[in-house]
């Protein structure tokens, strides 16, 4: 979903700026209370994680392919904040050295892929986690349903933006379906990637999970609790 | 899984798929270029201002081999995310011990 330079007008990829700045400088300061001397490590592996995964375009159907966008994942392994985060890095990184997504375009995907995929992922997975039983095994269908809701709704919030300051003039309607369609599909692509990787980093290291430590932190009081009454 | 171990695994793995599995990813557009194609505002892209990076669009300049060339620009592409990521992540990190912290594990 990476947003070249031109589709959107000056005005709005300014707005886009500001909005990515503003959400980048709140992440520095919030991803403080998710990060600590064994969670940064983890940080760093799920961003390089994410590039690689966004390598890996994925064919679903027609003549059109979809990638991993990673910001539910991301939320879920390291928290919201962090996440958006790391998805600031690898659209960085992408947009200087690999000439994908636009320069001036850049907050415009740190937005939608960042701050959107993250957060709405995350949104997302929260709520379904509430419903689900407070099991670890829980935590990875609750991070797939958030991965499948984020990319549509990453979409929606493109051609919202592209309704806004789109320099082509297209018909929305048109847009906004195909958009949809497409990254319905893609989502489903998304949510098995989101689902196989964090259920295998909770069977391997739970306590290393944002979205799973509380369930192995009340393990452990269980625990406590027998052994010394 | 031993923290080393969980980190050298898991790091290997994003390096195997930037390095090889790249090499096998589907060419076709993805979806915003495909509806952008299909509803007619693909000819509003600009080109990329930075298309004269050394790994621009994913390919090494200078190596002829396609294979070696998309291997090279991700692994490249890795090592670079998982210093700025990893370098941020510790600069923003809690230097103390966090007060829900439990146990000596680790």
């Amino acid at each position: 979903m990476h947003v070249p330079d031109g589709f959107l007008d000056a005005p709005t990829s300014i707005v886009t700026g500001v909005v990515a700045a503003g959400g980048v400088a709140v992440a520095l300061r919030k991803a403080r209370g998710e990060l600590d001397d064994r969670t940064a490590p983890m940080a760093g592996l799920v961003a390089a994680f994410i590039f690689a995964g966004q390598m890996i375009n994925f064919p679903v159907g027609a003549g059109t392919s979809g990638h991993l966008l990673g910001g539910a994942l991301a939320a879920v392994l390291v928290g919201p904040w962090t996440g958006a985060l790391c998805l600031s890095v690898v659209l960085l990184v992408q947009a200087l050295f690999m000439a994908d997504g636009g320069v001036t375009a850049l907050g415009t995907n740190i937005t939608l892929m960042g701050l959107v995929g993250c957060f709405a992922g995350y949104a997302v997975f929260r709520l379904v986690a509430a419903v689900l039983p407070r099991r670890t095994s829980s935590v990875a269908p609750a991070a797939a349903i958030g991965a499948l809701v984020s990319v549509p709704v990453a979409a929606s919030v493109f051609t919202l933006l592209f309704a806004i300051g789109g320099t082509a003039p297209v018909e929305i309607g048109a847009v906004l379906t195909a958009m949809l369609g497409w990254h319905t599909v893609i989502g489903v692509g998304e949510a098995v990637v989101t689902g196989l990787v964090v259920a295998s980093v909770v069977a391997a290291r739970p306590d290393l999970v944002h979205g799973a430590r509380h369930l192995v932190d009340t393990q452990e009081l269980e625990i406590r609790t027998a052994a010394t009454t | 899984m031993r923290s080393r171990r969980f980190f050298v695994v898991g790091l290997l793995l994003a390096l195997v798929v930037a390095g090889v599995g790249s090499y096998y990813a589907s060419s076709h557009p993805d979806g915003l270029e495909f509806v952008a194609e299909e509803t007619g505002f693909l000819d509003s892209a600009d080109d990329p201002k930075t298309a004269d990076s050394p790994f621009a669009d994913y390919q090494t300049a200078g190596v002829d081999n396609d294979r070696l060339s998309g291997g090279l620009a991700g692994v490249a592409g890795v090592a670079l995310v998982l210093v700025l990521a990893g370098g941020l992540a510790y600069a923003v990190r809690r230097r103390t011990p966090a007060d829900t912290s439990t146990g000596p594990t680790d």
